[in-house]
């Protein structure tokens, strides 16, 4: 098998004499080598480190699905819920088109939650990767804000009233809350100004944001090389050729094996666009198939699912300000993860039993707010959601204390590998 | 193993998100079948005889709906098609949404999505659960949809019948039998089956696509399969050389 390194053409080809001339004026070869072919990438990659990769799908596919619905959506209160309709029953495709975009939503979540619990498994926050993390919290934050301005768009009940909702949470700032809630709406409520700023932030502003931190995530992670399982920098054990002995290039073997990852993905992500694109009524609310009305509040309102851990915690606080700040607080908390995490070792293999257990439980608390957050605040959920509001901070301001008390185990030189 | 059982809780979580759909009053299965063009013609005919005075469709285009539920566009202009001019048209009303107001109190919702909105099994159950109710301004109450505004379009066909109200241990008020005041055309089999008709039409009205998403779905999964076997062996060939 020949190589598809762009070095390697046949000599004194048309293609390679293209080739030399691109390279002469641009680092063609030079960034192909330092991202892809020559990025020495650990080979004890498991199944957690697909989650980075499935990402980067979902937003290519957010932003083509997106332009084509740009193409056909009207931004307007008078116009927004019938052009979606439109789209989905009179434009060619568009169905697919929207669907594929509603469930790039959720499933945008999904990769990336499952992510950044990778990230915390092997301690990838830790030295010297801080940056990584905190330009990847920054895109974490940039997707929320992009989901939400584009939860509006479809001008729904659920997307009317959720938009309500959270802008209204900006209102608990003392003094200047209310102008500042009229400032972000353009109005005195939710109307047509509102949409449109929505609509313009959505399809203009976070993607840009998006794509440079994305652009910076990636940069910052090949600058320093990626963890591993392991938690052991490749860096340290190098061979003879200056070439990292437990690392192989990045192109063609991790290339090949995530699109494994990538089909196993778009295979479920085909489940659920063709056969349950509402997904029980979490990706699609029931009540967004009726139009946006500014004079009937739904019964129950919940924000979408990926939402939910942090009003539940929001809900669990009975002073408004204070269960703004709180939900300020519980994704403010990450940022700090690599400061906060004092233990000597990287990974949860060579961790203690108190750090595994802090993050099973961690992780239970994080699921089970968002299963409150999606239940009316009724019978036991109240209570338990500041159980689980309680455990969740405590992951996070008692990690200083027992990752360093925790008992860990020596940490091997070499990665560990299995054939 | 550890990191294996840490895996399996967060995506044990993620499931219990979609099954922890819904609920609610517990409404009756309406066992609808989108494949069967007859009941989507019957519930076709139903809806413009009974539901257009008052509601709306207005995402629905004629033809596309005569094409889906398999019939020839003459057969669409004799029997459905009265409201309109043009086959392309959707179904709209002529009935003014501000008169309809001050008559009823609200306005009748346009009905393309109400089965996406509500459900299948809410709106048999609603189109069913009509009882007399002599406090409200139609002169009937709804199970389904306690308070509703709507009269009983259907009287005639069903017949009309009062709620025989007893009260439970709790101190409640439940609706514990019927009892029939005026006969209806149908008998209960055949009304239940007209009303079935009906939702099947609204659930079809609501994704006209929906039958066509899963007949393509499955071509695309399974040619993600063929791709997946490649895409594996690509991958072990590539992977021999590293230990």
């Amino acid at each position: 098998m020949s190589s598809t390194r762009p070095d390697a053409l046949p000599d004194g080809g048309k293609l390679s004499a293209l080739n030399d001339w691109v390279n002469a004026r641009f680092p063609l070869k030079k960034m192909w080598d330092e991202h892809a072919a020559e990025y020495y990438a650990p080979k004890n990659f498991n199944v957690w480190y697909v989650f980075g990769v499935l990402s980067m799908v979902v937003l290519v596919i957010q932003l083509l699905t997106g332009l084509f619905l740009t193409m056909n959506y009207k931004p307007s209160s008078a116009e927004a819920f019938a052009s979606v309709e439109y789209i989905m029953r009179d434009v060619e495709w568009g169905w697919l088109i929207r669907y594929m975009h509603s469930t790039g939503a959720s499933a945008f979540f999904i990769v990336v939650y499952l992510h950044m619990f990778r990230a915390m498994l092997y301690g990838s926050y830790r030295k010297p990767r801080e940056l990584v993390w905190i330009i990847g919290m920054l895109i974490y934050l940039a997707l929320m804000a992009e989901a939400f301005f584009g939860y509006l768009l479809p001008w729904g009940q659920m997307s009317y009233w959720g938009a309500q909702v959270i802008v209204s949470l900006f209102g608990a700032i003392p003094g200047i809350g209310e102008s500042l809630v009229e400032w972000i709406r353009g109005d005195f409520y939710i109307s047509d100004i509102t949409l449109n700023r929505f609509f313009a932030l959505h399809v203009i502003a976070l993607p840009l944001v998006l794509l440079g931190l994305v652009v910076a995530h990636i940069l910052a992670l090949h600058e320093v090389g990626s963890n591993n399982p392991d938690g052991v920098e490749i860096k340290n054990t190098k061979g003879p050729d200056g070439k990292p002995l437990d690392g192989i290039p990045f192109h063609p073997y991790y290339t090949v094996k995530d699109l494994v990852a990538i089909v196993i993905f778009l295979i479920a992500f085909a489940s659920v666009m063709f056969f349950a694109p509402e997904m029980g009524g979490y990706f699609l609310e029931h009540a967004n198939f009726e139009p946006a009305n500014a004079l009937k509040t739904p019964e129950h309102i919940a924000p979408v699912w990926y939402f939910t851990p942090f009003y539940a915690i929001l809900r669990a606080v009975p002073d408004k300000l204070m269960g703004v700040i709180l939900m300020g607080l519980a994704i403010g908390l990450f940022f700090l993860l690599p400061w906060l995490d004092r233990s000597p070792v990287k990974s949860i293999r060579y961790r203690g039993w108190i750090h595994k257990l802090a993050l099973t439980l961690f992780a239970i608390c994080f699921v089970g707010l968002g299963y409150i957050g999606v239940k009316p605040a009724v019978g036991i959920y109240p209570l338990l959601g500041r159980i689980f509001s309680v455990g969740y901070f405590a992951f996070f301001l008692l990690m200083p204390f027992y990752t360093r008390i925790d008992k860990t185990k020596p940490v091997p030189d070499r990665v560990t590998y299995h054939d | 193993m550890t990191r294996w059982l840490l895996a399996l809780l967060v995506l044990a979580g993620l499931p219990g998100f979609a099954s922890a759909a819904g609920g609610g009053a517990a409404y009756e299965h309406a066992n609808i079948n989108l494949s069967n063009q007859a009941s989507l013609q019957r519930g076709a005919r139903n809806f413009v005889n009974y539901c257009m005075g008052c509601h709306s469709a207005q995402y629905v285009r004629y033809n596309r709906l005569a094409e889906d539920v398999g019939l020839s566009e003459d057969q669409m202009v004799t029997n459905l098609m009265w409201a309109a001019e043009k086959p392309h048209e959707t179904m709209e009303i002529a009935m003014p949404g501000s008169d309809a107001e001050r008559w009823f109190g609200v306005t009748p919702p346009d009905l393309s999505l109400i089965a996406r909105a509500r459900g299948k099994d809410y709106l048999y159950t609603f189109l069913k659960g009509f009882y007399l109710d002599d406090t409200r301004p139609a002169g009937v109450n709804n199970i389904a949809l306690p308070g509703a505004s709507m009269p009983h379009v259907l009287w005639e066909l069903q017949g009309l019948r009062r709620a025989q109200i007893e009260t439970d241990a709790e101190g409640h008020e439940v609706i514990s039998g019927y009892e029939t005041v005026v006969e209806g055309q149908l008998t209960e089999e055949e009304y239940d089956s007209f009303v079935l008709d009906l939702v099947n039409f609204l659930v079809y009205i609501a994704e006209p696509v929906k039958l066509e998403r899963e007949r393509l779905g499955v071509w695309v999964i399974f040619f993600l399969l063929v791709f997946l076997l490649m895409s594996y062996l690509l991958k072990q060939e590539y992977w021999k050389d590293v230990r």
